[in-house]
């Protein structure tokens, strides 16, 4: 088994402020728009070395999703940056009809993902946007799993020409991906351990749990092949279909509901391909609550000993 | 300035290719569209500085959005007769495969469209943006805009309003069509705008009130007062008083015929009102 040593916790929204902040001085067609959030997705050093290209729109996510995609209209490469919670459902329409219909280069951070939010509760709780973000046709759908994963998705997110949703979150969490920028490829997943028993498909915060799980499995000799999909939407297919003809079942994994999440996008694949049996780490078709971030996880079955059950369920299934 | 006599013969002939391309697929927004006829005459034919062809990013030119998409059938009449695209392509409206789809679209390439609209509300904060990247790339064109009067009961629009004033952008020009008519009835009835002109100005914007907004020298007076006061800090908003259904007797003075067509008979009975001056599609 692969060892995967934590640098160090940190946050992933902090990788988008130094994605940013980096963006900022290479790449003089990116600009930044937030919703009175600055601090909360640490864009603060980007705004101090680039006052000009920042817009503070105010408490009217509305209007910086409008102006995001006006922006573009005049060769701009626009970040607007809020809570996943307002990035999203607020503003579906203005994003389906002025980004992704429209076909703009718009780049939509959105932090405090999920449920490890934590005590602010379910009101700021998203847990439906990455359901929401992939069923527009033309978009991107990044869920980054650590800090350095977070930086090197912002910056490949500047590089390619159309919207993208880039979903992160509050908590400090397990820093463990590769520090060189030019390991991520938008669309590609990552094999972190080859294993032969069972397919843990995980993204976001629970790709270190997954890898936690792997490990207790290994002790009772349980061969798990742990793969991360940072993105969504486009799938790299090809990675889940090589796993899954090796170990006949899959675990997917995922700080969402289990309806329109990763989990649903994988089981696409499969019952197109490869039938397959599988079983779904996700929220349960509910809201969330008050928690921290490691209650929260361990309440709705989301870290690595649900992960590790889940696994010998779809075993037993094969 | 243009002959206006021109500029008259160019606007009935706009009128017949509102009526015409309506008819034939026997839907669309005629109401609107011949309301606003005069004022985006003026403006592509006399007003806005354009380059030749058409891009994207529209940088060294006035850029325009409209924001009630649903009034798709002026702007595509006026697009193509300004040489955007063939005038032949109007025979295309709403059909399938067009690029003159219901509502203004990006998505299939048709020049003179830089942002899709038709859920309301949204045109303004896209030409805030526009009008930002101006001011980054030095360039002193304007960005216009047009809304429905109805348009502004979306709250996306006073959230537009706001952030212009406060961050000075000074480079757009906002026009409000004040028919003062929507679909369930007049403004008044359905929700009341009460007096907009106030509103404007306690937002701090610049206001420049168009009376008689369906006549051609009046609407260029106006655009030409609105373009005198952008680059002085504040953003500024024509109100344009304009006759839904306008040039065609049968459909001003109601709201009946926001999304409705002509039948055979009403048609030529509207076309014998605007005879051709530029030759049809």
């Amino acid at each position: 088994m692969k060892k995967y040593i934590d640098s160090g916790k940190k946050d992933t929204r902090s990788g988008f402020g130094a994605g940013l902040t980096e963006l900022g001085r290479t790449n003089p067609k990116v600009v930044a728009l937030c919703a009175d959030l600055i601090g909360s997705l640490k864009m603060q050093d980007f705004i101090d070395e680039n006052p000009k290209r920042f817009f503070q729109t105010g408490i009217a996510e509305a209007n910086m999703i409008g102006m995001a995609a006006g922006l573009t209209i005049g060769g701009k490469i626009p970040f607007a940056g809020t809570f996943a919670n307002f990035a999203t459902g607020r503003v579906y329409d203005q994003i389906r009809q002025s980004v992704a219909y429209s076909e703009k280069n718009v780049k939509i951070a959105a932090s405090h993902a999920g449920l490890t939010l934590g005590e602010d509760g379910a009101t700021h709780q998203i847990l439906e946007d990455i359901g929401l973000m992939k069923m527009l046709p033309g978009m991107t759908v990044i869920n980054p799993c650590d800090y350095n994963q977070t930086k090197a998705a912002t910056m490949a997110s500047a590089e390619i020409d159309g919207p993208v949703y880039l979903r992160f979150g509050r908590p400090k969490v397990a820093n463990f991906t590769s520090e060189n920028v030019e390991d991520f490829v938008i669309g590609k997943g990552i094999q972190l351990q080859e294993g032969t028993d069972v397919s843990i498909i995980a993204t976001g915060h629970c790709v270190w749990e997954a890898l936690i799980a792997a490990e207790k499995l290994s002790e009772q000799g349980i061969s798990a092949d742990v793969i991360n999909i940072h993105t969504i939407k486009p799938l790299d297919e090809e990675i889940i279909l090589k796993s899954v003809a090796k170990t006949g079942c899959v675990v997917t994994c995922e700080e969402h509901n289990y309806l329109g999440g990763l989990g649903e996008s994988v089981a696409r694949v499969l019952s197109l391909n490869n039938p397959t049996p599988q079983e779904y780490i996700a929220t349960k078709d509910t809201f969330g609550e008050s928690g921290t971030a490691t209650e929260l996880m361990a309440k709705y079955e989301l870290d690595a000993p649900a992960i590790e059950k889940a696994a010998k369920a779809v075993i037993a299934r094969k | 300035m243009a002959d206006i006599n021109q500029l008259k013969d160019f606007a009935t002939q706009v009128r017949r290719d509102i009526l015409r391309q309506v008819h034939a697929v026997n839907s669309g927004h005629p109401g609107g569209s011949l309301g606003c006829t005069e004022f985006l005459v003026a403006l592509y034919q006399e007003i806005m500085n354009r380059k030749e062809g058409f891009d994207m990013d529209g940088i060294g030119e006035d850029v325009f959005y409209l924001s009630n998409g649903h009034i798709s059938p002026v702007i595509y009449s006026v697009l193509a007769r300004s040489g955007y695209f063939p005038v032949e392509e109007l025979a295309t409206f709403r059909k399938l495969g067009t690029r003159l789809q219901g509502h203004p679209s990006t998505h299939d390439g048709l020049p003179g469209i830089r942002i899709a609209s038709g859920s309301l509300g949204q045109g303004l904060s896209v030409a805030l943006g526009t009008a930002q990247a101006k001011k980054l790339n030095n360039d002193d064109n304007l960005v216009f805009t047009l809304h429905g009067d109805g348009e502004l009961q979306e709250g996306q629009i006073w959230e537009a309003v706001m952030y212009a004033a406060a961050n000075k952008v000074d480079n757009v020009i906002a026009t409000v069509d004040y028919n003062g008519q929507q679909i369930d009835g007049s403004t008044e009835e359905v929700c009341s705008l009460g007096d907009l002109k106030a509103k404007f100005e306690a937002f701090d914007w610049d206001v420049v009130e168009v009376k008689e907004g369906n006549d051609l020298e009046a609407i260029i007076a106006g655009l030409n007062e609105a373009k005198s006061k952008t680059g002085k800090g504040k953003p500024v908003c024509i109100l344009l008083h304009t006759m839904m259904g306008n040039g065609v007797d049968f459909m001003m003075h109601t709201h009946a015929w926001h999304g409705k067509a002509p039948s055979d008979e009403q048609l030529e009975n509207a076309l014998s009102q605007n005879p051709a001056t530029l030759g049809d599609y």
